[in-house]
């Protein structure tokens, strides 16, 4: 794709992800004004614990006596200046706290992430290599499996299993409390502590890129390029790689990139069961004290992320695929 | 249909879930009769190991009996996965079908509403929802219905897009019959094999769906279920791990046979497409 092209795709995308994220502030906005209650009671949370002076320091901060089209404005404008609101039980910006949880967010997602695609696509290729063979049905009893737990649920037998049963790894926490570890260390440490949240968010992931990864496999593998490879005498383990494995990346890439936002939301699952301290744990707090301010920040922030991978995914598909239209 | 039957039975996979489904059906109607007093009532000491006491599968915290909140819950998650699959199917064959229809700037419009609607991360919407219009069974099961519709728009467009061209139809059209009725009684029965294979993957993502939202605390605060009752074993997994470990097999059991039973639909249903194991988007 010529540099001039890519350009005119990129500004295209990114057009269309500040829509987007347009839309998700209006959409939030609208959520606030159908719940039951007016906008600052439903931020302030229903435990009565506001006081008045809060609330009315809400009801200015959205402009509550002024007409909807100027709440809408003032709503819009707040979010788009990064100012999410303040969270009155923790006396501090909700933009502040989201920013310092994010980074440990950041490490699970992508730790699941790159283990569930690389062990998903190995169990996929190794399944469509021997169809219909016992080891293609173990590896689909596996992936069915996966697909059926719930995401706490396994995270918790890991715990049981590793953490209290072997004592091997931590199930806690994101480091060694009072260890006070530097450098090599501590990042050692919190390796330890990241291999089973990881794991727990992957796995249900794993299971639909094997599936995903073994149906498209063996659709490239019945077309005309590959016949003819077979034909040329080019080696079986060289076929798979270069041949088939390639072409049949692409949808489990772009699939990935639709279920960003899963993986997103299933870390409120995983940091809760293993007290992760990112932006999921984070949202369980907010849920446990009704603070809605905090809630909807994380709502916003997670939306945002996975418009970012989208534009993310799509400009890589542009590159890797020439054959990618700008539409 | 004895064709049908005759397809989905070669499914091994998918008999064996049809199995685990009807034993779950029964657990939820017997569920009164084996175990006639409310789950949440103390039945003996805390703490009880599976087993112990007259408890078939452990007490909890409270001395509540395990396998009667199992038992009770499954009608719950039952009830929570269908009626939320069908205001799911609702909408989205309601929007599926005016955009596949009408087409042009009508089906943009729809399709673009549904595209924001796959962007934005679904379970982090229904916690917001849950929360936002206060956990009850009701606003669980609108919340999972609206992060669930997505992909039925999708489908449905997809057939009324192909269909809608077809003699049929447009017979159909010549006759003067209005839209609502082609729509309805021509289009719609043709589009239906792939969203009865698609409902019944969409109530298992519902009930794990609802056990994940009730593991945070957002069930419905007088309903026993599967998700809060792992949820309150969780702080206590080292001293009770059968709180925790039995509801969770529940859950398994029966979202595995709904996708097994799923796949063995789609295989009787779309016999030509049978090879490509159905991959649901959801």
């Amino acid at each position: 794709m010529g540099a001039e092209r890519l350009l005119r795709f990129l500004a295209q995308r990114l057009v269309k992800a500040a829509i987007v994220v347009l839309a998700i502030v209006v959409f939030q906005f609208v959520l606030i004004r159908l719940a039951p209650g007016d906008p600052a009671s439903v931020i302030a949370g229903q435990s009565g614990a506001a006081d008045a002076e809060f609330m009315a320091q809400l009801r200015a901060q959205f402009g509550l006596d002024r007409p909807m089209h100027e709440q809408l404005w003032i709503y819009v404008k707040g979010i788009l200046t990064l100012d999410l609101g303040f969270s009155h039980r923790q006396q501090l910006p909700v933009a502040t706290l989201i920013w310092d949880r994010l980074p440990a967010t950041l490490l699970l997602t992508g730790a699941a992430f790159l283990f569930a695609i690389s062990a998903g696509v190995a169990l996929g290729v190794a399944a469509a290599r021997r169809v219909g063979r016992p080891a293609d049905s173990v590896i689909t009893v596996i992936a069915l499996t996966f697909y059926a737990t719930p995401i706490f649920w396994v995270g918790l037998l890991l715990v049981l299993i590793f953490s209290v049963w072997l004592e091997w790894l931590p199930s806690f926490g994101m480091y060694t409390v009072g260890a006070d570890l530097t450098g090599l260390a501590y990042a050692l440490d919190v390796g330890r502590h990241l291999i089973l949240p990881a794991i727990t968010l992957g796995l249900f992931f794993l299971a639909i890129y094997a599936r995903l990864a073994r149906a498209s496999m063996l659709e490239v593998a019945d077309q005309d390029f590959v016949r003819t490879a077979h034909a040329k005498g080019v080696p079986e383990g060289r076929i798979i790689r270069a041949h088939v494995l390639r072409n049949a990346l692409l949808p489990v890439i772009t699939f990935a990139g639709i279920q960003a936002g899963q993986l997103v939301g299933g870390s409120i699952l995983v940091e809760t069961v293993f007290a992760w301290p990112g932006i999921g744990r984070l949202a369980f707090d907010a849920l446990l004290q009704r603070d809605y301010a905090v809630l909807l920040g994380v709502f916003f922030c997670t939306a945002v992320m996975v418009v970012l991978f989208n534009l993310i995914t799509d400009l890589l598909y542009a590159v890797i695929d020439p054959r990618v239209e700008v539409a | 249909m004895a064709d049908f039957w005759r397809r989905f039975r070669r499914n091994i996979g998918a008999v064996v879930g049809l199995v685990i489904l009807v034993l779950v059906g029964l657990t939820a109607v017997l569920a009164p009769i084996v175990f006639p007093f409310s789950p949440w009532e103390m039945r003996g000491v805390p703490f009880m190991p599976p087993g112990e006491m007259g408890f078939l599968l452990g007490s909890d915290s409270l001395g509540r009996d395990v396998a009667a909140g199992i038992a009770h819950g499954t009608l719950v998650s039952l009830l929570v996965g269908g009626v939320s699959t069908v205001v799911a199917l609702a909408i989205g064959i309601t929007l599926g079908a005016v955009a596949g229809y009408a087409g042009g700037r009508v089906d943009d419009a729809v399709m673009r509403f549904t595209e924001f609607f796959q962007t934005i991360p679904s379970f982090v919407l229904a916690v917001v929802l849950v929360a936002i219009f206060t956990p009850s069974i009701t606003s669980i099961v609108i919340a999972i219905a609206i992060v669930s519709w997505p992909p039925v728009t999708r489908v449905v467009r997809a057939e009324f897009l192909s269909l809608r061209s077809r003699e049929f139809v447009q017979a159909a059209e010549v006759l003067g019959r209005s839209r609502i009725a082609i729509m309805l009684t021509e289009i719609l029965p043709n589009a239906l094999s792939p969203i009865i294979v698609l409902s019944s993957l969409m109530v298992a993502t519902a009930i794990l769906l609802e056990s994940a939202l009730s593991f945070l605390g957002l069930g419905d605060p007088n309903l026993m279920s599967w998700g809060f009752m792992i949820g309150a074993g969780r702080s206590v997994i080292r001293l009770a791990w059968w709180m925790s470990v039995f509801p969770g097999i529940a859950i398994f059991l029966t979202v595995l046979a709904l996708n097994l039973v799923g796949e063995g639909l789609n295989d009787a249903l779309n016999p030509r497409l049978a090879r490509r194991r159905g991959m649901v988007v959801t």
